[in-house]
């Protein structure tokens, strides 16, 4: 397979697991709240990709991949918003961002 | 519209995604990290473009590359008490590491593995435009669209509540 060939719907779906990985490790790994939430970001991003490319190789008439790409937007907007919402109020209680900073209720 | 994907052009916007995102996890800047999440959010509508998903390119741009972006600049800049708070000390987390190792590894080989079911390259050729879209989401969808307002209306008040000012 050359690198110019038309590419299938298996190259997308590499793309977003490779995505998906990445922002997976940013979300553990990261120790500030803020790069946390936005891996959280990537994450959602690559299963969009995912959605829309796969609708798009097999059924592009219903559009139904592009359909739940966009709820899945709507949702995942919704969550960025309350995330930072939160990172406020909790920066305004402990003038801090670390998780570390965040473990009351750990066993 | 053609009835393929250009190689070339798949090529280019995932080495800006995947790069986008890699720089974003290796910078130490918060800021920088940011704006490369930015670049990453531009890439993807063009992946989207690609695909002929023109809406949801929009979209992209709109909601993730300006609003999310704009908010995560905002509550960075709010949290940062110095201008060096911004550039945090390396956090490799070698554990995730292995588990995310483990986890992309058997991800991409199930998409071999299984992908061998799909058709190559091909792809079907008739793609509905915007006008189609918008017609069905506002007709066979139209009861989960209402829903996703309100889901969207009460993350609003719900963000408001949690972030406002002197009200608890």
């Amino acid at each position: 397979m050359t690198l110019l060939q038309p590419v299938g719907a298996l190259s997308f779906m590499t793309l977003a697991a490779v995505l998906f990985s990445l922002g997976l490790y940013g979300a553990l790994s990261r120790k500030s709240t803020v790069m946390v939430l936005m891996s959280l970001e990537l994450m959602a991003n690559a299963i969009n990709i995912n959605l829309v490319a796969l609708s798009r190789f097999s059924a592009p008439a219903e559009m139904t991949g592009q359909i739940f790409a966009v709820f899945s937007m709507v949702v995942s907007a919704a969550e960025i918003g309350l995330g930072l919402a939160l990172v406020l109020a909790l920066y305004r209680q402990r003038k801090t961002v670390e998780v570390d900073a965040m473990q009351e209720l750990k066993g | 519209m053609t009835d393929t994907v250009s190689g070339v052009a798949f090529l280019a916007l995932s080495f800006a995604t995947i790069g986008g995102a890699v720089m974003m996890l290796a910078t130490r800047n918060v800021v920088h990290a940011a704006f490369w999440l930015l670049e990453v959010m531009l890439a993807t509508a063009g992946i989207y473009l690609l695909l002929s998903a023109e809406f949801l390119a929009l979209v992209q741009v709109l909601v993730y590359a300006g609003s999310v972006a704009v908010l995560l600049l905002f509550t960075i800049m709010l949290t940062l008490r110095r201008r060096e708070d911004a550039v945090r000390d390396f956090e490799p987390g070698w554990g995730s590491v292995v588990i995310v190792a483990l986890f992309g590894g058997s991800l991409l080989f199930a998409i071999q593995r299984f992908g061998a079911q799909m058709r190559p390259g091909t792809m079907p050729e008739t793609v509905p435009d915007v006008a189609a879209f918008g017609e069905t989401l506002f007709t066979q969808w139209a009861v989960p669209f209402e829903i996703a307002s309100l889901v969207l209306l009460v993350a609003l008040v719900g963000a408001v509540w949690w972030s406002g000012g002197d009200g608890s």
